[in-house]
């Protein structure tokens, strides 16, 4: 480690911004012909929050109990948002209409807020297209989660693997073995199941063929009953979300989608605060309402 | 016009009223030091739980991820510029009234960094793993994230730290030697001995010290303006509404300088009353610091102003939202009595007679430095209760006990670290009120001998009238 090895390799080093400097996601450090990114369908979505059980049940998440929950304290790394009709204020409902269902995760942004500033660079982007969280290196700033503007950033507030019963017995024997179980004052969030794309990838690898696309489920979009849920690599034309994508016209370096619907087809596909360009790698469709909106 | 200080003070009463406050405490200072341990206790025994129990014992939650604890980390940094402007701006002005409250000044800028830095360490998930932030060699070559405003903090604070550190002891050296050569044997003695560097105070000595403490202050300046700026950076350059302000920078550092005048002004009237310095910081003296008080209000006045012009007219939703929220939201009360405390309280220092009135300018003092400690808590509390994401609102959160007990106990680690140095080195600049008393005697008298030149001039005309 010398200051020579960080002046010669300081493009690798250096995080440029992955679409403002390039003009397109910036690739050149970090070739690859993978990128993951998901399609989800509010249509489909009926709210059940099975996605975010398997999600608890694949990533070791605490289940830190109904009283922390209400101090905020929650894992769900992936989390069933209800939102009550459309004239009605914060915490006012009408039972009537029904709640609206947005499941939010990390949306793995390609110009992620939460990278820039942690002090100790325990948050990246992989060449995958993910933003990684390495919990080794994590100092506990939180400086991620107040950036994320989606706060889907998980911090471990206390230390559930020792001090509180979170996997009462025999729970902890279903704690998944390809992923650790994180101790206090490290931040967590959605990996895209890193654990399922690696394995995914090194099969391939192995057998000397591409990713395909089917070969990797994510545990949200494996529970989800209706099929909401769309993974897959959005640099392989013929996967379902990069063809998803395709038909709504969203593309994952703009920050405002021109869509052409002269067909009189209203697309639906559209990304979450995309104006604040993060370029998330989430699109969500629309949900279909009976009423113009 | 009273002058600020008296010219015919003989140099050895000036040692000996100022070595005087070095002798052994009254019991009055033990008691009070025993109370700030307390303090300081209950906020070690806070932190140690929260070290063991993890963050959530603060309350903190997501998305409250910051709170007081940020909050007072640049509180403390801010007080801290009181002792710069007053060493080192004050002396490139050659604005002499600072030379007798200047050297606490000082001494207030050097704990308040330490006390800031505790800060740092207790606001982190994993305090063991702190010097992760620093470049240090390691086998998987990784270096500290330097686009983090967070780490910019850590490089900016750690050379305001030691620069201060050494402006203090190269500032003291030839009172350390007034010290030394006026106390008896003992580890008094042994200790000012060490400290003075062999000063004798020869023509040659007196020259390099003057070039090196001007050279120092020159270089603290920008450094003490660069510091806040860049901790102000931990908002601005983050993205959230209410923190994404490019204001911030000059906003934080007159906040800074006006926290720290308010300091000043609590701390001067503190030690004028325990170690009888009346003759020293006298009351215009008072009055001037004042007046500098009140200028430096109006300068935040202005940018609180500035910023919240800019939400108004940016048509910014989530910005205004934010700025709506810190009016009428539940933070609401902490709000306005920050902008009581910052913009309408000052306004009592420009009563005449209220300047030198001392319980009313200690009273004004510590409110003007309650208004700056609720502004630090007003910038992150309320813009994480109400950004972007709607999902996250109408969730309130306020600090645990745990949280407010580390924060006080930061004041009683701050007074420990005071109290100790009042009684260990002067707190009165010895040799620096010895060239005021000097120089305004110099000028005194010659405008005596100009006005006596005069006069004479006078009598003659008349004397030569009279004869024609």
């Amino acid at each position: 480690m010398g200051v020579a090895n960080l002046l010669e390799n300081w493009s690798k080093f250096r995080h440029t911004h992955p679409v403002d400097d390039k003009g397109h996601p910036d690739w050149e450090a970090y070739p690859s012909d993978i990128k993951w990114a998901m399609a989800i369908d509010l249509d489909a979505c009926t709210g059940c929050n099975a996605c975010s059980v398997a999600c608890y049940a694949e990533n070791n998440l605490p289940a830190v109990g109904k009283e922390k929950y209400g101090h905020g304290h929650a894992m769900h790394w992936m989390r069933i948002e209800r939102y009550w009709g459309e004239d009605a204020g914060v915490g006012q409902f009408n039972a009537d209409e029904g709640a609206r269902f947005l499941p939010m995760l990390c949306q793995q942004c390609e110009a992620a807020p939460c990278e820039t500033v942690c002090p100790v660079g325990a948050t990246n982007h992989t060449e995958d297209g993910l933003n990684s969280q390495i919990y080794n290196r994590c100092i506990g700033s939180r400086y991620c989660l107040v950036n994320c503007p989606y706060k889907v950033r998980y911090f471990n507030w206390y230390d559930y693997p020792t001090t509180q019963d979170v996997w009462p017995s025999p729970m902890e024997q279903q704690l998944n073995p390809d992923l650790t179980v994180r101790g206090k004052g490290v931040m967590e969030k959605c990996t895209f199941c890193k654990q399922r794309t690696y394995m995914a990838r090194n099969s391939a690898k192995t057998e000397g063929r591409p990713v395909r696309d089917g070969d990797v489920m994510t545990a949200c979009q494996e529970a989800c009953p209706t099929g909401a849920i769309h993974f897959g690599n959005l640099f392989d034309p013929e996967s379902q979300v990069a063809k998803m994508w395709k038909t709504q016209q969203v593309e994952l370096d703009k920050d405002k989608q021109a869509k052409d619907e002269s067909s009189d087809n209203r697309l639906r596909g559209y990304r979450v605060l995309e104006y604040l360009r993060p370029y998330p790698s989430v699109m969500y469709m629309e949900r279909v309402r009976e009423t113009a909106v | 016009m009273t002058k600020d200080i008296r010219e015919d003070i003989a140099w050895a009463k000036i040692n000996q009223d100022v070595l005087k406050s070095l002798q052994t405490p009254r019991p009055a200072y033990w008691v009070i030091l025993f109370v700030a341990f307390c303090v300081f206790s209950v906020g070690l025994g806070c932190e140690i739980y929260q070290y063991n129990m993890g963050m959530g014992v603060s309350n903190l939650d997501n998305p409250h991820a910051w709170g007081l604890y940020i909050a007072s980390f640049i509180f403390w940094i801010g007080m801290s510029h009181s002792g710069t402007l007053l060493s080192a701006i004050l002396h490139i002005m050659h604005a002499d009234w600072r030379k007798p409250i200047y050297r606490f000044a000082e001494a207030m800028t050097t704990f308040s960094l330490i006390t800031a830095a505790m800060f740092v360490a207790v606001h982190l998930g994993r305090v063991w793993q702190i010097y992760y932030a620093l470049p240090y060699p390691n086998e998987r070559w990784a270096w500290p994230n330097w686009q983090s405003p967070l780490l910019w903090d850590a490089m900016a604070v750690f050379t305001y730290l030691s620069s201060s550190i050494i402006f203090l002891y190269v500032g003291m050296i030839p009172d350390l030697a007034i010290c030394r050569d006026n106390m008896q044997s003992g580890w008094r003695k042994k200790l000012y001995t060490l400290m003075a560097l062999g000063w004798e105070g020869t023509d040659r000595q007196w020259r390099n010290f003057r070039m090196t403490y001007l050279t120092v202050a020159c270089f603290l300046i920008p450094l003490a303006v660069s510091v806040h700026s860049i901790v102000s950076t931990d908002f601005s350059v983050s993205q959230q509404p209410g923190m994404h302000v490019t204001s911030f920078p000059p906003y934080f550092v007159a906040g800074a300088l006006y926290s720290g005048c308010a300091a000043i002004i609590s701390l001067f009237i503190i030690l004028r009353y325990v170690f009888k310095f009346e003759e020293y910081m006298t009351l215009p003296i008072l009055r001037k610091v004042v007046r500098l008080t009140f200028a430096i209000a109006m300068v935040w006045t202005y940018l609180n102003c500035v910023e919240f012009a800019a939400t108004w007219y940016s048509h910014d939703e989530a910005e205004k939202a934010v700025l709506i929220q810190k009016a009428i939201g539940p933070y609401a009360p902490f709000f306005w009595t920050m902008i009581f405390c910052g913009s309408v309280v000052p306004f009592a220092m420009m009563v005449k007679k209220w300047q030198t009135n001392i319980p009313i300018m200690f009273a004004v003092s510590l409110l003007l430095n309650l208004g700056m400690f609720l502004e630090r808590w007003m910038i992150v509390s309320p813009t994480l209760s109400h950004d972007y994401w709607p999902w996250q609102f109408d969730h309130d959160q306020w600090p645990s006990m745990i949280q407010w007990g580390i924060v006080f106990g930061s004041f009683g680690f701050f007074v420990i670290l005071f109290m100790v140095f009042c009684k260990v080195f002067p707190s009165v600049s010895m040799y620096e009120v010895k060239e005021m008393v000097y120089h305004r005697s110099l000028q005194s008298k010659k405008a005596e001998a100009e006005a006596a030149a005069a006069e004479g001039l006078v009598g003659e005309e008349l004397a030569v009238k009279g004869a024609n």
